[in-house]
């Protein structure tokens, strides 16, 4: 699947997109969240606290307990601050 | 007359005056127009900023301003609304962001466009960066508006 970064998690990740394939064991969003902060420094550095991060699957916001099967796209982000 | 709702996330400026116009052009059922401008401001608590530069997903920032926009259409008789959202680097005394309701009666109107502006901080996917002369940070989301957006829902 494809995941996206915006703001300062893709500053902190190095870059805005990638393709990823978890391990069966992935299943939604927060797992997801935790198998991708333990590859690298990087990666552990932009989901060091988890519960400020937000998400997004095919661009729809979603909640950490939120399956990712079937998921074409998924997004994570901080805290929104437009408007 | 069918309600016209119009979403643009564009980043060259827009015209505040031909948008208020162009949704109440050649209509006389609509009695109320709100419109709310959000302008990039000169200082944040006193310190200075040279610039904002606003980030945002395309494609998910459209679809979510969209989602409100008709969530608005079905809880207020308006007569049309229009949202306009600009990304990119946008310096002080530049619009941001544009939110124009109309409708039979002032009321809906008013309510419409603090719907539609109180999501748009808390749910659309833009995030604002600051340029000072410390350098650039990005600018946080503030406890206030999650409790704005938070009194739609009763």
């Amino acid at each position: 699947m494809k995941v996206k970064y915006f703001a300062w998690v893709r500053e902190r990740i190095g870059k805005a997109e990638e393709t990823v394939e978890p391990p069966d064991h992935v299943h939604t969003v927060g797992e997801l969240i935790a198998w991708l902060a333990g590859r690298d420094e990087s990666s552990a550095h932009a989901f060091e606290t988890p519960k400020v991060i937000r998400a997004a699957i095919d661009r729809t916001h979603v909640q950490p307990n939120a399956a990712i099967a079937g998921a074409r796209e998924v997004a994570f982000f901080p805290p929104m601050t437009g408007g | 007359m069918t309600a016209i709702v119009t979403v643009r996330v564009q980043q060259e400026d827009f015209d505040t005056a031909r948008e208020i116009a162009a949704l109440g052009d050649g209509r006389i059922d609509i009695g109320a127009v709100v419109s709310f401008s959000g302008i990039c401001r000169g200082s944040d608590h006193g310190a200075p900023i040279s610039a904002l530069t606003l980030e945002h997903y395309p494609g998910m920032a459209e679809d979510e301003i969209m989602r409100h926009a008709n969530q608005a259409m079905a809880r207020w008789q308006l007569a049309g609304l229009t949202v306009i959202h600009r990304f990119g680097r946008i310096v002080p005394g530049e619009n941001i962001v544009l939110v124009v309701t109309a409708s039979s009666h002032r009321r809906a109107a008013f309510e419409a466009a603090e719907f539609l502006m109180d999501y748009l901080k808390t749910s659309a996917p833009f995030w604002k960066r600051e340029e000072t002369a410390d350098g650039e940070s990005w600018v946080e989301a503030k406890s206030h508006d999650d409790a704005a957006t938070a009194r739609w829902k009763s």
